[in-house]
């Protein structure tokens, strides 16, 4: 178990292209954090620079209380998971397990008891003998976390290892993963492109776009208070609406105007959105802070969105609808399904004004009453 | 009411012509063709080694007369011993399965090693340094005898097993084949082995290299077959009698002194005997090996 340290560090490959851009995270012992972000984000490249498979450009990486730059992968004392699994085929299921501890020389028999144990844990006890093409990808799965867990080493380092596998399957394994972790308590760094897989796993996520750290958080403040609208895009499912439009004053009042009608913006937001007024701002509404009735947590003043309905998606006790207005075309609100929508009909909902995002323009466009949203909402 | 007509007056009509009938059809015929020529290309091949025994067999006078089988004479199997009686044949018969073992063992080690640092490591050049090595491939062997023949010289190693040894420890084809196996070869599984506590030697003896079993027993096989049928340079490097390796030591039956035909066919038999046994042996490697490199190639 030890602490991961990365500061300032830097990955630039031949061609002078940028993978990763002054990456500066501190990762305490026992924590498990989760890099996530889209394709050639540079998340893969920050895990592999941790295990040593790829040499950094610059800063430094510490693991415990070692600079390890210059240490090769085997003396960094990190175990890794790998997207393919990465088994020695022609070994069973036994010999790939025990391998790294007969290259550390353990003693046979404690490395009988290590491999049986870990074996256990995560029920593969019966497969022990089998070769690894004998294997489904779920325990395949197990035994390259098996691999990773008998070395017990100071830092496990995932690289998407449930993206193999079905969706029922990946579930039932990601929440094994959360468990092993709580009783392991080992530090860990997990890499996923999978958003929900990030939310639930990690003690910390960290989003990444273009080798940039844009956010690190615990997996709810990211949810409640992304600080750029790509954050905020990023995360959740479906995932966030934005309305580009502009602050009005009418009055007296300030107003969001979406283009085609006006929605009020709420009290904790006024004083940072005082000085926007006549600028282009883009207001964010997750489609769970839609409503059809203007009651509860939805009564606000000045709260109603008209929009006409083109589809919708029953999904049990909740449903997605899918809207447009004259302004913007694609809009998606979660309401409850206790009655039924017609298509093709204008309705009205309500915005739980308590929860949206003002950020400013661009993709990563700041979100610019993030303090206020903070206190608002503490 | 059925008003279908009686079956006396229904007029015979041809049997309708359908795409799959004429791809049966084709297909039979096709199958019949391919076999046709397998079995004619058997026989081709076949016929020289039935030949040969039966020869083996013959008195000297009997060879190339009349029937294929033994005359009068009858079966000579005595030919097979007067063989020993007549030259050193369990000595160059030996020698031929010492150096065909050595170098088989030399190329299939050195080319996996040199196949492992041109597909597993990385270092500046390296695919340029493969191309350049790989065009070796391009001079013909006998360009290189007289250059070989003098370095042999220098080295002390004209008419010693390591003259005919060392010189063929090397191949570029050796190398290129296993590079193309090991390409194949996911790079996460060295990378898996390095943070398991593998040093790049671990790596290519405990991972990649069992991977590479196909490959390496398909080199295996064309190497002991080559080097054991390897004729010129041990004619140009051995010249003590008792280091003669078996194609050299049968030229004996075959001098300007006199040919014997019977006894060359006898001792021929016999000096197949350990490539047919490698060849049953690995049979199933060497085409598995063939595909895989074709395939993953």
């Amino acid at each position: 178990m030890a602490r991961v340290v990365l500061k300032d560090v830097v990955k630039i490959y031949p061609g002078d292209v940028k993978a990763v851009d002054h990456f500066n995270l501190d990762i305490a012992d026992r924590e498990f954090v989760v890099f996530v972000g889209p394709s050639g984000c540079g998340k893969s490249t920050t895990l592999r620079m941790v295990a040593g498979l790829e040499e950094i450009s610059g800063g430094t990486i510490t693991i415990g209380d070692r600079v390890v730059n210059d240490v090769p992968p085997k003396d960094r004392d990190i175990a890794m998971v790998f997207q393919n699994y990465a088994l020695y085929p022609h070994m069973s299921v036994y010999k790939n397990m025990a391998f790294g501890l007969k290259l550390r020389k353990v003693p046979k028999a404690e490395i009988d008891r290590k491999v049986r144990h870990a074996a256990k844990v995560l029920g593969i006890e019966h497969l022990l003998e089998r070769k690894p093409k004998a294997l489904s990808g779920g325990q395949r799965q197990r035994v390259a976390v098996g691999r990773a867990i008998v070395r017990d080493p100071a830092c496990f380092l995932f690289d998407e290892p449930l993206s193999n596998l079905d969706a029922k399957l990946r579930v039932e394994t990601r929440a094994e993963l959360k468990r092993l972790h709580l009783d392991l308590q080992t530090t860990t760094i997990y890499v996923t492109h999978d958003q929900e897989e990030a939310m639930t796993l990690g003690d910390r996520v960290v989003v990444m776009k273009d080798g940039v750290i844009q956010q690190c958080d615990p997996p709810l403040e990211i949810y409640r208070h992304p600080v750029n609208r790509f954050v905020a895009s990023f995360v959740g499912t479906p995932p966030m609406n934005f309305f580009t439009g502009s602050i009005i004053q009418k009055d007296g009042s300030l107003f969001f105007d979406e283009g085609s009608q006006l929605l009020a913006v709420p009290d904790w937001a006024k004083d940072e959105l005082q000085g926007k007024v006549g600028s282009p701002v883009v207001m964010g509404v997750r489609p769970e802070a839609f409503s059809d009735e203007n009651a509860g947590r939805f009564k606000h003043k000045g709260n109603a969105f008209a929009a006409r309905i083109l589809v919708s998606e029953p999904l049990g006790d909740k449903m997605d609808v899918y809207l447009k207005t004259n302004s913007h075309p694609h809009v998606v609100a979660r309401i409850d399904a206790h009655r039924g929508v017609e298509h093709d009909t204008d309705t009205t909902l309500y915005i739980d004004l308590s929860r949206v995002h003002y950020f400013e323009p661009g993709d990563l466009g700041a979100n610019l009453a993030l303090a206020a949203e903070k206190t608002a909402r503490a | 009411m059925s008003t279908t007509e009686p079956n006396h007056l229904a007029i015979p009509t041809r049997p309708v012509r359908t795409a799959k009938n004429t791809v049966s059809v084709r297909r039979f015929f096709s199958t019949w063709v391919l076999h046709t020529v397998l079995v004619a290309l058997s026989f081709a091949l076949v016929l020289p080694f039935v030949w040969l025994l039966l020869t083996s067999v013959k008195t000297l006078e009997e060879v190339g007369v009349g029937s294929w089988l033994p005359g009068k004479g009858g079966w000579r199997w005595d030919n097979y011993i007067e063989v020993f009686r007549q030259i050193p044949f369990a000595r160059y018969y030996v020698n031929s399965i010492f150096i065909a073992c050595w170098v088989t063992f030399l190329q299939v080690f050195t080319s996996s090693l040199a196949a492992f640092a041109f597909s597993r490591l990385d270092w500046p050049g390296r695919d340029k340094v493969f191309v350049l090595y790989l065009s070796t491939m391009m001079l013909p062997g006998l360009v290189m005898m007289i250059p070989n023949y003098q370095i042999m010289i220098s080295l002390g190693w004209v008419d010693r097993f390591t003259g005919l040894i060392v010189p063929a420890a090397f191949t570029a084809f050796g190398t290129f084949l296993l590079r193309q196996f090991m390409l194949s070869i996911p790079k996460a599984l060295d990378e898996a082995a390095e943070i398991d506590g593998a040093s790049k030697w671990r790596v290519y003896w405990d991972v990649i290299l069992p991977m590479t079993r196909p490959g390496l027993i398909t080199l295996a096989i064309f190497t002991f077959m080559g080097n054991y049928h390897s004729f010129f340079w041990p004619l140009v490097m051995l010249k003590s009698e008792f280091r003669y390796t078996l194609p050299i030591g049968l030229l004996y039956f075959d001098s300007t002194a006199g040919q014997e035909t019977n006894l060359l066919m006898a001792a021929v038999a016999m000096s197949v005997i350990p490539m047919v046994i490698v060849f049953i042996l690995l049979q199933k490697y060497l085409v598995k090996g063939i595909q895989l490199g074709a395939v993953k190639g």
